[in-house]
């Protein structure tokens, strides 16, 4: 009984929080322009816990994340606008419709990661810092040559169907699947890998399958989150993602903490929200990437792992001691079980 | 035959920007084992500061809209030492704290210091985000040899970039300070050991880089004669490409590195503009794929 409750209460609590800004909003405390605010905060925090597993959790090096997010904006949009039509889709079609561009795009950016997963995660460390790099340049460089989809001028007309709700939705099933990723036996190979790649290749890990599993699963959350995106701004171009909106997400993972999906949400949270509200200081808006970039300097040369390195809240975690116990017959039972402890490599 | 060879000039004049660019990145990959993204900024404050500076001599020298030799000298020279003492300050403020901590922490400061760079300028209220007009320090007569047309300004800054490449290649290997800054690269704790003050290697590293990357923005400005707060960002971007196709820690993979980026780029614009761009990122990982330590560059193999 208890530990329904402590499954369904964190639900609960998001869909208060839904009322509860809805309710904000009928009464004119927030106006739309916050509301899309909030939304873009959902697509990044879809984005940074995408990073966080494959540069957090399993120890890699992405720095060309908007790569995936570019490939999922742009498949989910020929889906709903250029195969469907866009604003012409029937009313009652227009759900299927757009979850059917999401997969689409989370499909198409999964594929594309295991394309160039395949043949680079044999590159370790900072070279596969660089090859990520190149990929999105390419990727972005490929899209401007791309005549349909409106080559450099970018797609107009994507109907804007993701609202709130939707992004919340995915929000939600992005961290559970996230935090069953890392808890099950995947997720125990990635961590793995992360803290000592040698001790686990010969603890038998099959580490390159484990870290393209991992890449292809953060590529496919990045494209579906490209592709909400897409919907929200009606309008993709691909010099929106560029290697200046990778570093976006770089920030808001490290400044969060790495290997903690409390430290993403934080990160994407406050980091994308601040830059808004300090827009209220007029003579402020040039300031606000100093005072960014300051931000992320100090918390990089004082703490390290990020804000909440290393630690999470208690829904975002799975209690495993039952579990645990059923396996070991009552045996240890005052062993916990933990995660390890993220150290500094 | 002839626009192969005028193609061959412009990709020598871009491909010494990269070198030069290549080379900050190559020495402090060696010596501190960490990827400076910031690195391109510097270039960038060498090209901003050389056009403050000139525009303080202008109202003395260049009345007649062309600078004295003397008078260029002092202000490339000076904008050299500025940038160079920037790069400095970045290290000791920046990087040195996290010497000893994981790369990924570094890499992201790196991230952090180059948001800085290019930012704080632009919301100076002087600076600002407005690109300006670089203006002509280098006279410019144009010859035209058999229908290749060459100006001086891209004799002088060929001719000085590889004047200052073969400076750097001879202070590295066989002077003193060359010396230290190879034992550091090697080992820093055996350096340590064998007397070598290993911060002030990194510094004057630090230095010669930021120093080098100043001269290549110069050049990069005096042939595209337009600057601003973000053109130290790609041009970063690709020459660190070209420091790791040359093999990531070697000089001469640098310069070569370059070179290539340089040469195919200008080649490849000229079939299509988006070509050009991103035909240094495919030549990058065909290289890495065949060649996953570079051109030059040699394995390191893990020890347990």
């Amino acid at each position: 009984m208890k530990a329904i409750i402590r499954k369904i209460l964190p639900l609960l609590g998001v869909v208060a929080l839904y009322f509860l800004l809805m309710y904000l909003k009928s009464i004119k405390v927030m106006n739309a322009y916050h509301i899309q605010v909030l939304m873009f905060a959902g697509v990044n925090i879809m984005m940074t816990v995408s990073l966080n597993i494959v540069n957090g959790f399993t120890g890699q090096f992405c720095i060309g994340h908007a790569g995936f997010m570019s490939l999922g904006a742009y498949g989910a949009s020929i889906v709903t606008t250029l195969i469907f039509g866009g604003y012409h889709v029937a009313e009652n079609l227009r759900i299927p419709v757009f979850l059917l561009g999401l997969l689409v795009g989370g499909i198409v950016a999964g594929f594309v990661g295991l394309l160039i997963g395949i043949p680079t995660l044999k590159l370790k460390g900072d070279y596969l810092a660089i090859v990520t790099l190149a990929f999105g340049e390419i990727v972005r460089a490929t899209l401007r040559l791309i005549e349909p989809i409106g080559a450099a001028r970018g797609m107009i007309g994507i109907p804007a169907y993701t609202n709130f709700a939707w992004v919340l939705f995915f929000v939600v099933v992005t961290l559970i699947l996230a935090r069953n990723f890392i808890y099950s036996r995947y997720g125990r190979a990635c961590l793995a890998i992360r803290d000592n790649e040698i001790a686990a290749d010969s603890m038998g890990v099959n580490t390159s399958k484990y870290k393209i599993i991992s890449f292809v699963f953060a590529a496919f959350i990045a494209g579906i989150a490209g592709g909400l995106y897409a919907h929200i701004m009606s309008f993709v171009q691909p010099d929106t993602f560029s290697f200046v909106k990778s570093s976006d997400y770089l920030v808001y993972l490290y400044a969060g903490g790495t290997g903690s999906l409390t430290g993403s949400i934080l990160g994407a949270l406050v980091l994308t929200v601040l830059p808004e509200a300090l827009r209220a200081f007029g003579n402020l808006t040039n300031w606000r990437i100093v005072i960014y970039a300051v931000i992320l300097v100090v918390i990089m040369l004082y703490r390290p792992l990020g804000i909440c390195g290393g630690k999470e809240l208690p829904f975002l975690k799975i209690n495993r001691k039952s579990l645990y116990e059923k396996n070991f017959f009552g045996r240890n039972k005052d062993r916990k079980p933990e995660m390890p402890e993220l150290s500094e490599r | 035959m002839s626009t192969l060879m005028q193609f061959l000039v412009y990709g020598l004049q871009l491909g010494s920007v990269y070198a030069l660019l290549a080379l900050g990145y190559t020495m402090v990959y060696g010596i501190v084992g960490m990827i400076n993204f910031a690195h391109g900024d510097f270039l960038m404050i060498g090209a901003l500061s050389t056009f403050f500076i000139a525009q303080l001599f202008s109202q003395i020298y260049a009345a007649s809209g062309s600078y004295p030799a003397l008078v260029v000298l002092v202000i490339i020279l000076i904008a050299m030492v500025g940038t160079g003492f920037i790069g400095v300050g970045v290290e000791a403020i920046a990087y040195r704290p996290l010497r000893n901590r994981p790369k990924m922490s570094a890499l992201i400061t790196a991230v952090g210091v180059s948001m800085f760079l290019e930012n704080f300028p632009r919301a100076l209220p002087f600076i600002g985000p407005s690109p300006r007009s670089f203006p002509a320090l280098f006279p410019s007569i144009k010859f035209n040899l058999s229908g290749v047309m060459i100006s001086t300004t891209q004799i002088i800054m060929i001719a000085l970039s590889l004047i200052f490449m073969l400076i750097l290649y001879n202070v590295v290997n066989k002077t003193k300070i060359g010396m230290q800054m190879r034992a550091v690269s090697m080992d820093k704790n055996a350096a340590q050991l064998m007397g070598i003050n290993v911060n002030q290697v990194i510094s004057i590293t630090f230095f010669i880089g930021a120093a080098l990357a100043a001269s290549s923005g110069i050049f990069y400005a005096s042939i595209y004669p337009q600057v601003d707060v973000y053109m130290g960002s790609w041009l970063g971007t690709k020459s660190f490409i070209a420091a790791v196709i040359g093999g990531i820690g070697d000089i001469r993979g640098a310069m070569l590195g370059g070179f290539i980026m340089g040469i195919t780029e200008i080649l490849a614009t000229s079939i299509n503009s988006n070509l050009g761009y991103a035909i240094g990122f495919v030549i990058l990982i065909l290289i890495l794929l065949f060649k996953p330590a570079g051109i030059m560059g040699k394995l390191t193999i893990d020890k347990v």
